[in-house]
């Protein structure tokens, strides 16, 4: 078997064993899709109002809103992929695993494997959500395909940053002290409003030297606006920057982590 | 060829002592050996260093022929081992755990399927075989943990302190087991304990590990011959007639330590010292509240090598891990 081959087979059944232990978690999964799904019908009902401030894109608030249940997902793929490798680590089981001829490489590319997984799950909830809500995405067939490229970029990039905390750490308790942070960083973003509307100086300038503003505007480019060609690029563009600074990281702690000869 | 080979063996963390100072050791081929010690003496941090899962500060080892610094992935092919604490996944079942396993190491179809369901009915699993290990017993994740460890066919298994927290009853199962695959399939064990009886009943040879040395080495047999004789320990009724005791007992045999409220003698010519010990009491007028006559053991093994007995003597600080 060539070595190619070797790792594609590792890779798998890492991450099949990643998704078995994700779906056997009701408390894993459930919140994850639970709880973006009823954010987006609250704020949509909640912060309808919006929709009548000039400036505003034509289309309702619900619409407007979708595209923030991705990044939600994306920031609980954080959580999953890097929470249980750290309980690996702390149990024992990354050794166990290690005695085997593993490639290192395939801890990473397994758990974030398992992650995307998880990630076309939850989209496709979201997105169901989203159409039974009275959703409809503008760019049609070919868009709700470039969303689900989107969420795999960043099921990999946030996944990756959560795999790097866990193997720096081996501490769950670390990797989950990683979501709160990032959702400060969702909500300093353009989740609620265009960038133009936000009123407030800080805010603006914080929500335009934030990453997460351009992919929760790439995605919501697809599902308001239509092809737009330049938010799709930069979206794109920072969620595989993300993807690879992740695994980058992720590598780098691995090393530290393996310490087998 | 050795099985295992051991020649100044050292692991030092960057914040502690010396956790494995020097050793010099040799395991043959289908043998079982025992690597008996307290918590902390070391014992982990070798077996973590003969399963290439932590470099060596300095030193060398060989397993199956195989150096464990420079061809980490060959020790590995050739080894299985159950370290402490089944490490398993609580989410999956036993025969997933198989799958799993046998996937990183290369085998496939039937051959996987076979020989998991071989090891799930040696060690008394297949009905509990789809079942998540969440709801396994103690007992049952250890013959789990050393089913995963036979997988591959290993030439050398490293079982560290494999019946810890177990009951007697799968205790004794894991050890007939462990015996069965050194007679029967020519399996090295190398087996870290800190229980006595185990190294006493399963091992060939037994080396004696404390404070990162092997401080005695050989067959269970030889080394309490070497301790020599019987010792008795006498406990008075009135703790103020304690040091009496021990001027009445000393013409009988050489002190021995003990943890304070008794008196010890290895005795000079065995057990038949004994009633001349009760009559030199009795003269003495101390009353006698327990008496003990022991058989040497490897305790007293240990005793004698470090001045402690083992049972106890654990310095709660566990051994350093990587």
């Amino acid at each position: 078997m060539s070595d190619g081959a070797v790792l594609t087979r590792q890779v798998a059944v890492i991450a099949e064993r990643s998704v078995r232990r994700t779906f056997r978690q009701p408390a894993a999964i459930v919140p994850a899709i639970v709880f973006p799904i009823m954010l987006l019908f609250v704020t949509a009902g909640g912060l309808r109002a919006a929709e009548s401030l000039p400036g505003f894109p034509d289309v309702s608030y619900f619409d407007f809103a979708l595209a923030v249940t991705f990044m939600q997902g994306a920031i609980f793929a954080t959580g999953g992929a890097g929470t249980d490798l750290a309980t690996d680590i702390e149990s024992g089981f990354l050794n166990r695993l290690s005695l085997t001829p593993m490639r290192g490489s395939a801890v990473i590319l397994g758990q974030l494997g398992g992650a995307i997984v998880l990630g076309v799950f939850q989209a496709t909830c979201y997105l169901a959500a989203g159409f039974i809500g009275g959703a409809t995405i503008a760019t049609g067939v070919g868009g709700v395909l470039a969303i689900y490229a989107l969420v795999v970029l960043m099921a990999i990039g946030f996944g990756a940053i959560g795999v790097a905390a866990a193997l720096r750490s081996g501490n769950g308790e670390v990797v989950q002290g990683l979501f709160p942070i990032l959702f400060v960083l969702l909500f300093l973003s353009t989740i609620n409003l265009p960038l133009e509307l936000i009123p407030v100086d800080w805010f603006r300038w914080a929500a335009t030297v934030n990453p997460i503003t351009y992919l929760v505007d790439a995605v919501r480019s697809l599902i308001i606006t239509g092809w737009d060609a330049q938010t799709l690029l930069v979206g794109f563009a920072i969620a595989g920057a993300i993807a690879v600074l992740g695994i980058a990281a992720s590598a780098a702690a691995l090393r530290g982590r393996l310490q087998r000869t | 060829m050795a099985a295992i080979e051991v020649r100044g063996l050292v692991r030092e963390f960057k914040k502690g002592p010396r956790a494995v100072d020097g050793i010099d050791l040799d395991v043959a081929e289908g043998e079982i050996y025992g690597f008996l010690g307290p918590n902390g003496a070391g014992k982990s941090t070798t077996v973590l260093m003969l399963t290439t899962l932590l470099p060596p500060t300095a030193g060398s080892a060989t397993v199956a022929g195989f150096d464990v610094a420079t061809q980490g992935a060959q020790v590995r092919s050739v080894i299985g081992a159950a370290l402490q604490e089944a490490a398993l996944d609580r989410f999956l079942t036993g025969r997933e755990h198989m799958r799993l396993q046998g996937s990183l190491h290369g085998m496939s179809g039937a051959d996987l399927r076979q020989r998991s369901d071989d090891l799930l009915e040696r060690v008394g699993l297949t009905e509990a075989a789809d079942r998540k290990v969440g709801g396994y017993s103690g007992g049952m994740k250890r013959r789990l943990d050393l089913a995963l460890a036979l997988l591959h066919r290993p030439r050398v298994l490293f079982l560290d302190e494999p019946t810890t927290g177990l009951d007697p009853q799968s205790r004794s199962a894991l050890w007939d087991e462990v015996a069965r695959l050194s007679r029967e399939d020519g399996v090295t064990v190398f087996l870290t304990t800190q229980y006595l009886e185990e190294a006493d009943a399963l091992a060939n040879r037994v080396g004696i590990i404390d404070h990162g040395h092997i401080v005695a080495e050989g067959t269970p047999d030889a080394l309490k011959a070497e301790v020599g004789r019987s010792s008795l320990e006498i406990e008075p009724h009135d703790q103020t007639q304690l040091a009496a005791l021990e001027s009445a007992m000393r013409p009988f045999g050489e002190p021995v330590a003990t943890r304070g409220t008794s008196a010890a003698i290895r005795l000079h010519e065995g057990a038949g010292d004994v009633a001349g010990v009760v009559r030199a009491l009795d003269q003495a007028g101390i009353q006698v509240h327990q008496l003990r006559l022991r058989e040497p053991s490897l305790d007293d093994v240990f005793l004698d090598k470090t001045g402690r007995s083992l049972e106890g003597s654990g310095d709660d600080e566990a051994d350093a891990e990587a």
